[in-house]
């Protein structure tokens, strides 16, 4: 009578707390071996040192850098003398603007993209039409609706305004003293006229000007790099297995929206790696901006590109045919790629809305929508299919979206405008 | 014969409840397995990741190697393919094409890798070589040697 009591209170005893340790695994978050190294391959000490740009000799030379920052801020580089790449790439704005679209002498198709860390893509805007930093830089200098102006209205500014830098970075400035004011190869048809009707010699002369202004804003801009977050704190803490300060660095929402984002939500399937990008197209189905052309994004990027003027293989970049190997490898196929764009950085995404390439979601929780519905897109393959995950879960997404943002890992000297800049 | 009484009886529910407190902590923690493994279980349990494999058809006996060691994500490399025949004999100057994809996300590489060098000895370098994600890959090779063709593929699991 008595074993019988005993077995029967011990049976009580272990089932009761075989109870009580499956109830208390369910606070703590245990990552399995496949999620740390997911973890791990998010963290921003995995960030490797920048890669060189063969395409771009003075990409890490200081003076370059010094100098293209003061043509990042200049205004006079514009034809109304008030857009300078600093006008929509804002330091204190995570360097872009925070519009839908953006307004230079006049109003962009899609929205400016932060320049942070974007020195590690092989690609450059959303749909990748320009393969080098300093060849995207030159863009919107000579877009109607950005800087507005053109390549001999610059260069008669660098022999006005900064002939010695430019010197003795570059050498000495051809005689421009002949060249009209405005010539270039854009949309104004005066400015066009004027450079059709220029010498060979001297579109050459005017554009290696060009390209050397970009190659210094280029240099300038491979220092904003983005800076640790309070999610890579949390992984180096996962990593030590010290789950008491990792649970005071990420709260259990936090930590339940990044298990969700490298789990369940497959946000990593494009927002992967220490920038949590992974640089490439990709059609999500974004629905097209109201009154705008319809944007086929990476097919016609991947045309452009290859006929670039300043590509990696133009006779106006520093490296060796074989070193461009994103261009020989290049993907050109047009129906595949057709209304796909390239995901921004996610750190600090949660500052930088609204989102997508005409900034159609104005918060990170109709992104989340987006995402979890999948609807139709407007075009192309889409590649997202429904979550079907509840409110609540797309909140703790969004909450540790949140904790990726973080002051950049930059020397202070870089994110201001120059003072001796008028 | 015991009399029962309400004593006994007390005993004896608890110690139902006891059990099924029990079987419920197992289905629980069971279920809890279950969802965690959820992921890696939709990719076929019996593939086979070698990095050397046996062309469809038999004709050519192929193996590879990354340049970097392991195969990064986010990181154009190249590869090296070797080409024996079925008798293990290297394989000259064939022309193969390469292709890739992820069967369970029905997207392909984001680059366009080319042959772009025979090595010698039935080594080919395979350039332009990157994958943008992590998961379940398979590799296409389309080999053309003496007027014949065949295919081989290889499953990686990237991570």
């Amino acid at each position: 009578m008595k074993t019988k009591q005993y077995l029967s209170g011990l049976l009580v005893l272990i089932g009761f707390a075989l109870f009580i340790a499956a109830c208390s695994s369910f606070g703590q978050t245990k990552w399995s071996e496949d999620e740390l190294t997911s973890l791990h391959s998010l963290w921003i000490g995995n960030l490797q040192p920048l890669p060189a740009d063969p395409s771009n000799r003075f990409a890490e030379n200081p003076d370059a850098a010094a100098f293209g920052q003061k043509l990042f801020f200049d205004t006079r580089f514009s034809s109304n003398g008030k857009v300078a790449c600093g006008t929509c790439h804002l330091p204190d704005k995570l360097f872009q603007d925070g519009k839908p679209l953006s307004n230079g002498v006049g109003t962009t198709n899609r929205r400016a993209m932060t320049i942070i860390g974007t020195a590690y893509s092989p690609w450059f805007f959303w749909d990748g039409r320009k393969d080098s930093q300093w060849a995207q830089a030159l863009g919107p200098m000579e877009s109607a609706v950005e800087h507005g102006s053109n390549r001999t209205f610059y260069a008669h500014l660098i022999a006005d305004n900064y002939a010695d830098e430019y010197t003795a970075l570059f050498g000495p400035l051809p005689d421009l003293s002949n060249l009209p004011l405005n010539a270039g190869p854009v949309q104004d048809p005066e400015a066009a006229a004027n450079w059709a009707a220029i010498s060979k010699q001297d579109q050459e002369a005017v554009t290696r000007i060009y390209v050397n202004m970009g190659k210094s804003i280029a240099a300038y801009e491979r220092h904003l790099i983005p800076g640790e977050a309070r999610f890579d704190k949390y992984v180096e803490a996962v990593a030590k297995n010290d789950y008491v300060s990792a649970n005071q660095i990420l709260n259990t929402d936090e930590v339940a929206g990044l298990k969700l984002f490298i789990g369940e939500a497959h946000c990593t399937n494009c927002h992967n790696g220490p920038l949590f990008t992974n640089n490439d197209f990709h059609n999500t189905g974004v629905p097209f901006a109201k009154g705008l052309p319809e944007d086929t994004g990476r097919a016609k990027g991947a045309q452009q590109v290859m006929k670039d003027e300043f590509n990696c293989l133009s006779s106006y970049s520093d490296a060796q045919p074989e070193q461009c190997t994103e261009l020989n490898f290049l993907v050109a196929d047009s129906d595949k790629l057709i209304h796909q764009f390239k995901p921004p950085s996610l750190r600090n995404v949660a500052e930088r809305g609204p989102y997508m390439d005409a900034g159609q979601f104005a918060t990170l929780e109709e992104v989340l929508n987006h995402y979890n519905t999948a609807p139709a897109g407007p075009i192309g393959h889409n590649e997202l299919e429904p979550l079907n995950l509840t409110d609540p879960q797309l909140a703790q997404i969004i909450a540790f979206l949140k904790t990726l943002s973080a002051p950049l890992n930059t020397d202070g000297k870089w994110l201001t405008k120059p003072e001796d800049l008028p | 014969m015991k009399p029962s009484n309400s004593k006994t009886k007390l005993v004896r529910v608890i110690a139902w409840i006891a059990g099924l407190l029990f079987v419920l902590a197992v289905v629980y923690v069971v279920a809890m397995n279950r969802m965690m493994t959820k992921m890696v279980s939709e990719v076929p349990s019996n593939l086979d990741y070698s990095t050397k494999r046996l062309s469809d058809n038999g004709l050519f006996n192929v193996s590879y190697s990354a340049s970097t060691g392991t195969v990064p994500i986010n990181q154009m490399h190249q590869w090296t393919l070797h080409v024996d025949s079925a008798d293990g004999k290297p394989v000259e100057n064939a022309t193969i094409t390469v292709d890739g994809d992820m069967p369970q996300h029905g997207h392909g590489l984001p680059t366009s890798p080319q042959v772009t060098k025979y090595l010698g000895k039935g080594d080919y370098l395979v350039d332009g070589m990157k994958f943008q994600m992590g998961g379940w890959w398979v590799m296409d090779f389309t080999i053309t040697a003496n007027g014949q063709t065949d295919a081989v593929h290889f499953n990686m699991q990237l991570k």
